[in-house]
């Protein structure tokens, strides 16, 4: 197991400077003219352009110019200096200051899939054909079919003016109970998903023979279902649910732009759509290792829940 | 313990007014509360120092944190502000004397000299300052530039020659002369922008170097001070500076809140969580008026909307087909069914903010008339293919879709409207005379001058002058009236250059715009100005 581990970790260091590289390139490639972006309409004058253009090596274009600024960048990261944005501002500030509102949405919107997602595909898989496996099939279409862009104003309208329950935005340090409405809606996604993979799952764990044995044993239901059948089940949901968490966190792009949340999606919009290359690498450098972190904890778990897999 | 008491009792009705405010929805009546702050929605501003900063949420912030040395009155002529006179007897020196007894927050005097070394680190060329084109005027700007001598190679550029403008000079503590490289009569109009305010010694770590850490916390002049530091992308925070002897605000400070998106903005004031929404995006102008009532409000603003010909495509050259194109289009019908009035048609070359503006400069190439511009177009022999090349992130696509669609019906060409993702991409297909065909273009004043538009848009060497329109004749007569002696001459110079531009047609004018923005039940008196500022000694909290 722990040899396992540290095999994975070492491949994390690989894959993180591969992603980096093609994340680099991808931008390099679409990079237009980057302080034109930053002025938007405005004209740009001569001093700013000359200036820019030699703080951020702009004139290295081509081939060359495309490894000088890749590895001066790698050079810096390896020194822990993720480099300026073209505003000026220290990228490792800007992380600093939006990783931890969107860890903390993406941590509720993920509560918000388990727990309501779970139990309710528990509920649905053990009383399959039922009212409510039925109710709940069409409201998971439903949100299924409902993409966050209308999802999330449509809330926010609803809920957060008509019906004031909520407040309307969330703003830079908001309270847990300001997060409730677009953790909700972050999460509803993964939710209605989460609901019907741990649905068809118990459905057929139900069916299984180690079931009919302990049926057969006289063991209580309560028992069956939470030891028996959910550990089993959740094997799918884990992966599913492992996957989501980063999903979560990058994806969050058009909830925190409707709810005034500046986390990494609304960094991660303003980055490309500046196109301000060292921001957008450092956000999606971070992203990567969320990713290859969660997917590892996913592995890990897998042989806590079946102990029939091992890892040499 | 005493002040944290105290806070926690003005904090108290403070909140007390928000929930009564909200149930009573009350308007204009009853008194103002000189303790109460207010919110007021920006977008994260690029730079907070005034040599630098060019954006309408970094001029906001700027806005209450100085007192400029002249405003704008009701007509947009500069009257002082800071300064006691700005004067000049042939329109090159120009005297500007102080008034006496304005402070810095950090307690420093405001002195010629602040003023002097915030405008030589603006135009000193490496430190790329946005603003550093304003002080071109002033002699020996060119000395403080320097040119990479290599163009984009490796060498670097050398140190320019001087370290300060040979133009600006000392008289005494409060007394400071400006010599310009050529008479300018509207010099007095240029200094209510931004670029010009001054900088504390305190900015300073040495001579000509802005300390680190000044722009989160900008020490200035005028009647807000920082309360704490400049929260990236959360809120700006400012706090009523009592020291200040100018029109004093009616509220105790202001939160400026940050926002990406203006829909979460509007959302917020719409349930009295912001109270003032300064731009109303346009997909919520329709409801806006019964969802808000009075408290959605619109005003003038400086900008201008408009689609340019590039002259590197030849079939565009003969005026008479460019005027036929623009008789095709109903502005009217435009400002109507898709900005709900919100823009107003356009029928000159200049924004009607400014003096010397007149009505319907364009004359009949302006007025919608489809018979006629098809003969026209026909006459002249115009492409039988029209393109008109947008930026897709500003919202522009509704328009220009129902601009060439009234082409196709009124000139019976084929027009299709072409999105670039972003406005730079567009630049750089027009720079690499790509045929882009027609191409959108909107204009925002830096100071209220005719100047301010006839000269960067339609001057040969003009700095959004993308298009290449050139005409020598156009060129002198601005400049005639930049150096003529009295503000009303030039006025008759650059109307003069108007109306060339009337005859030869080298844009479309199409639409003015107006700020529309909205505030909670909380606020009265809120008037948002020319630059899109919200006037921060007006705006007053309902108790």
């Amino acid at each position: 197991m722990f040899r396992y581990i540290v095999r994975r970790l070492l491949q994390m260091v690989l894959a993180f400077f591969g992603t980096t590289l093609i994340v680099y390139a991808l931008m390099f490639a679409g990079q237009g003219d980057p302080i034109q972006a930053l002025a938007g309409e405005r004209p740009v004058s001569a001093a700013q352009r000359a200036y820019l253009t030699e703080k951020f090596h702009l004139d290295q274009t081509g081939i060359g110019g495309f490894f000088y600024r890749y590895f001066d960048y790698v050079g810096n990261l390896l020194r822990g200096d993720l480099g300026d944005s073209l505003t000026g501002r220290k990228i490792g500030d800007m992380l600093a200051q939006a990783w931890p509102v969107t860890v903390k949405l993406a941590i509720i919107g993920l509560l918000v899939a388990i727990l309501v997602g779970v139990t309710a595909g528990v509920i649905a898989g053990l009383r399959r054909g039922g009212i409510f496996d039925n109710a709940t099939l069409a409201l998971t279409l439903l949100v299924l079919g409902i993409p966050t862009i209308v999802l999330a104003p449509l809330a926010q309208y609803f809920l957060g003016v008509k019906l004031p329950l909520f407040p309307p935005t969330a703003g830079a340090e908001p309270s847990i109970y300001a997060l409730l409405l677009p953790g909700i809606v972050l999460g509803s996604l993964s939710l209605a998903t989460a609901l019907r993979l741990t649905r068809t799952s118990v459905a057929e764990n139900l069916r299984s023979d180690y079931v009919r044995t302990a049926k057969a044993k006289g063991m209580s239901v309560r028992r069956i279902v939470s030891v028996h059948v959910l550990r089993n089940s959740l094997i799918p949901v884990i992966t599913f649910l492992g996957v989501e968490l980063g999903n979560l966190m990058s994806g969050a792009i058009i909830t925190e732009g409707v709810f005034n949340i500046p986390g990494v999606g609304f960094n991660l919009f303003r980055g490309i759509r500046t196109e301000d290359g060292p921001l957008v690498v450092g956000l999606v450098s971070v992203l990567v290792v969320v990713y290859l972190v969660s997917n590892l904890v996913v592995d890990v778990l897998y042989a806590v829940l079946d102990p029939r897999i091992r890892y040499e | 313990m005493q002040v944290r008491r105290l806070a926690a009792w003005t904090a108290l009705p403070l909140a007390a007014t928000l929930g009564l405010a909200a149930c009573g929805g009350g308007g204009d009546s009853g008194e103002s509360d000189p303790n109460a702050t207010v919110s007021i929605q920006i977008a994260e501003p690029q730079h907070l120092i005034s040599t630098n900063t060019n954006d309408s949420s970094g001029n906001q912030v700027l806005s209450a944190l100085f007192a400029p040395l002249v405003d704008y009155d009701e007509q947009n002529k500069p009257f002082e502000v800071a300064a006691e006179s700005v004067n000049s007897t042939d329109n090159l020196t120009w005297t500007i004397k102080l008034k006496d007894g304005y402070t810095f927050h950090n307690g420093e005097k405001v002195t010629s000299d602040s003023y002097l070394n915030a405008w030589n680190y603006g135009a000193y060329g490496p430190n790329g300052q946005g603003n550093s084109y304003f002080f071109e005027k002033i002699a020996g700007f060119d000395d403080l530039q320097s040119k990479d001598p290599d163009g984009d190679g490796p060498q670097k550029a050398p140190e320019p020659k001087a370290q300060t403008l040979t133009g600006l000079k000392k008289v005494d503590d409060l007394t400071f002369t400006v010599t310009l490289a050529k008479p300018y009569s509207e010099f007095k109009t240029i200094l209510g922008y931004t670029a010009f305010y001054p900088l504390p010694e305190a900015a300073f770590s040495a001579p000509g170097v802005i300390k680190d850490g000044y722009e989160d916390a900008p020490i200035g002049n005028g009647p807000f001070k920082m309360k704490g530091t400049w929260q990236h992308d959360a809120k700006v925070e400012v706090e009523r500076y009592d020291a200040f002897p100018g029109d004093k605000p009616k509220i105790a400070g202001a939160e400026f809140r940050i926002y990406q998106q203006l829909t979460a903005a509007y959302a917020d004031v719409l349930s009295d969580n912001l109270d003032v929404d300064v731009t109303v995006p346009t997909e919520n102008l329709s409801t806006a008026a019964t969802d808000l009532g009075d408290r959605f409000q619109q005003s003038q603003n400086s900008s201008f909307q408009f689609v340019a010909f590039p002259t590197f495509q030849k079939e565009f050259s003969k005026p008479d087909v460019r005027k036929a194109i623009s008789m095709a289009i109903d502005r009217d019908e435009i400002t109507k069914s898709i900005f709900k009035e919100s823009q107003i048609s356009a029928r000159s070359f200049v924004s009607p903010v400014v003096a010397g503006y007149r009505d319907d400069t364009c004359g009949e190439a302006c007025e919608f008339n489809p018979t006629k511009a098809k003969e026209l177009y026909q006459a002249a022999g115009g492409p039988a293919e029209l393109k008109i090349t947008y930026n897709g992130d500003g919202g522009h696509k509704d328009w220009v879709d129902a601009t060439c669609n009234q082409l196709k019906t009124n000139l019976g060409v084929d027009c299709v409207g072409a999105a670039e993702p972003k406005f730079s991409d567009l630049l750089t297909k027009v720079e690499g005379k790509q045929p882009v065909g027609l191409i959108r273009m909107g204009w925002l004043m830096d100071y209220p001058s005719m100047e301010n538009y006839l000269g960067p848009l339609y001057t040969t060497n003009g700095s959004s002058n993308y298009y290449g329109y050139s005409n020598p004749d156009f060129d002198r007569l601005v400049q005639e009236g930049t150096t003529a002696a009295t503000p009303d001459e030039a006025v008759k110079k650059y109307q003069q250059a108007e109306d060339i531009l009337a005859t030869e047609m080298p844009v479309i004018p199409l639409r003015f715009g107006q700020n529309v923005y909205a505030h909670s039940t909380r606020v009265k008196n809120v008037e948002v100005d020319l630059f899109q500022v919200v006037d921060m000694t007006k705006i007053e909290v309902v108790s």
